[in-house]
């Protein structure tokens, strides 16, 4: 009997994996895909905002059965001290558009549901089974993958490496590098349980509307990190990500940190009373556009975080992972169709496409702000924020001295804490780095 | 209310979902004469708090309550001092919301 061979494996069923099954079982392909949790998202963390143009380019009336929570109205950005935040919120009532650009979403149920539609489309999802290995012939070019189940391996024309951050077949099999602890954050998570109506009035929201905090500062003590709060319909998503460079230096507890996050006198009467369900950690990769390995070789391409194919200035991820993986799947269906083999040649067409997508060219814009955060993380997130909570409070209490003493105390605090040329080349660096 | 009435970490982690694979530890730690100073930082920044010191001054690793984040692996794969794997497929930690 001859064994069974497939046109693409794809290894992994979160963002990207799904996308990519996704794409090339709707276009015919024969698909399998190997996820290693029970069922798929089991093994899954993000924050998590959806965007919709992302998704919708790959399933477009996800709308009518896709598990959203809320659609977002407001962004908060706070600037923390110990004692306080400074904030920019942006709300507007355009974001209750039909089609809303930003939802909060449960990944877990999301992942459900987006693996359910690669069903649909004709893919097959081995849930439980860990890829262990890849398969090679004699040349060294990939022919399938070996798995945790007994048997020989699993042969296909072309592997998806959709393993996410911390993917091993591709880091053991030489076709990448480990991340570097300065270009991966950890972020801790914790499910926070709420009635639906108690978080509407705490966040001032109606219907099914929805208002995420990005925050930074002292919350990470002095490390690169971010806080987060998101709303889902009778959740809230409290997390917080800092590098793991950052916390070996330190020797930080993450749980520690995230404790110190929760009990900031500005969160703690967002959480009130509320019953937590899961504790949940996860890497973010964070290197951007210089970290970003080999993306294809000889019957193989990589997409997603495994890639490091994640914007951490925008708090971007899972779109770039969709779009990767859905580009992968069109140029793996270009070549099959063209009756083509899938070598390291021909697959550079999902390379071409990814480096015309938005994906890279936004990956190129912020190439030098890992570098910035890794360097500059005292001054970034501690001492910056604490001035700045310093000048605002001053500005803001009465009691008698001038205006323009308490301008020039500000500024004199400013420069004592950072000198005059630490001032300007701090703001030279940060110019350059979003330029 | 203070950092320290919270919840420790082990109480954290029995919110969690786990199926756990009985006697295959997916983590462990190699012999070694003295940790390095990654294999130290980890008994303070593995999140689900797996690693400690044994009697000795040796860095161990209890991987029950393990979230998979790979942290461990990102610090000390490289340094020989971790052999580092993934649970047997569906065993491990089952997130329920993620
Ligand atoms: C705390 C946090 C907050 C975030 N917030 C946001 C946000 O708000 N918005 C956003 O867009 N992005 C966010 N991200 C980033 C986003 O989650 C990722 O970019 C996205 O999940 C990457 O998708 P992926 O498919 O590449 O990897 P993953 O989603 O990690 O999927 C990898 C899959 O592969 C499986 N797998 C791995 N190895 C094997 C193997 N050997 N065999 C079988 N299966 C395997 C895993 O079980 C997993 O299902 C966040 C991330 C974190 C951690
Ligand atoms: S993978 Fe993460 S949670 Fe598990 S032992 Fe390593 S650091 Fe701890």
């Amino acid at each position: 009997m001859s064994r069974e061979r497939f046109d693409a494996i794809v290894v992994g069923a979160g963002m990207s994996g799904n996308a990519a099954a996704y794409t090339m079982a709707s276009r015919g392909l024969k698909v399998l895909q190997l996820e290693r949790g029970e069922y798929p998202g089991s093994k899954n963390v993000q924050g998590a905002i959806l965007y919709a143009n992302m998704l919708e380019g790959i399933v477009p009336n996800f709308r009518d059965d896709a598990p959203l929570e809320r659609h977002l109205v407001e962004q908060r950005l706070w600037i923390m001290d110990d004692t306080s935040h400074s904030g920019m919120h942006y709300r507007s009532h355009d974001f209750n558009e039909q089609r809303a650009n930003r939802y909060t979403i449960v990944r877990v149920q999301f992942d459900k549901w987006f693996a359910g539609k690669v069903r649909e489309a004709g893919g097959t999802i081995l849930c439980e089974t860990t890829a262990t290995k890849l398969a090679r012939d004699c040349s060294g070019n990939v022919i399938g993958v070996h798995t945790d189940r007994a048997g020989r391996p699993i042969l296909a024309d072309v592997v998806v490496l959709a393993e996410g951050v911390n993917g091993v077949l591709g880091t053991r099999m030489g076709l990448r590098d480990m991340p570097k602890s300065q270009n991966v954050a950890l972020a801790v998570k914790e499910m926070h349980f709420l009635p639906e109506h108690v978080i509407a009035e705490r966040f001032g929201l109606t219907g099914d509307q929805g208002c995420v905090i990005e925050a930074l500062g002292t919350i990470s003590r002095g490390m690169a990190g971010l806080g987060f709060l998101y709303t889902n319909r009778d959740s809230i998503s409290l997390g917080i990500g800092c590098l793991v460079s950052g916390l070996a230096e330190s020797m930080e507890s993450p749980h520690t940190v995230l404790n110190g996050f929760k009990c900031h006198p500005s969160i703690k009467p967002l959480l009130a009373g509320s019953e937590v369900k899961e504790y949940a950690a996860h890497l973010i990769p964070e290197g951007g556009f210089r970290a970003i390995p080999e993306l294809h070789g000889e019957g193989w391409v990589v997409v997603g975080d495994a890639a490091q194919l994640n914007n951490a200035v925008h708090r971007e991820g899972s779109n770039l992972a969709m779009t990767s993986g859905q580009i992968a799947g069109e140029a793996i269906c270009t070549i099959k169709n063209q009756g083509r083999l899938m070598t390291k040649d021909n697959l550079s067409l999902y390379k071409s496409m990814l480096d015309k997508s938005f994906v890279i060219k936004d990956l190129i814009k912020h190439k030098d702000v890992p570098a910035l955060l890794h360097t500059n993380s005292q001054s970034l997130f501690s001492t910056y924020p604490k001035l700045l909570s310093q000048a605002a409070q001053s500005f803001v209490r009465v009691e008698g001295s001038t205006k323009i003493e308490k301008e020039k105390a500000a500024i004199d605090a400013f420069i004592k804490a950072r000198s005059r040329w630490g001032l300007v080349s701090d703001a030279v660096r940060i110019a350059r780095a979003w330029r | 209310m203070s950092e320290s009435s919270f919840e420790p970490i082990e109480e954290k982690l029995y919110w969690n979902r786990y199926l756990v694979d009985a006697g295959r530890p997916h983590i462990r730690v190699r012999r070694h004469l003295s940790p390095s100073a990654s294999l130290r930082a980890l008994t303070k920044i593995c999140p689900a708090n797996c690693y400690s010191f044994d009697d000795a001054g040796q860095v161990k690793v209890v991987t029950d309550g393990c979230l998979e984040c790979g942290t461990c692996r990102v610090l000390c794969e490289a340094t020989g001092e971790i052999d580092w794997n993934y649970p047997r497929g569906g065993f491990g930690i089952l997130f329920k919301f993620g």
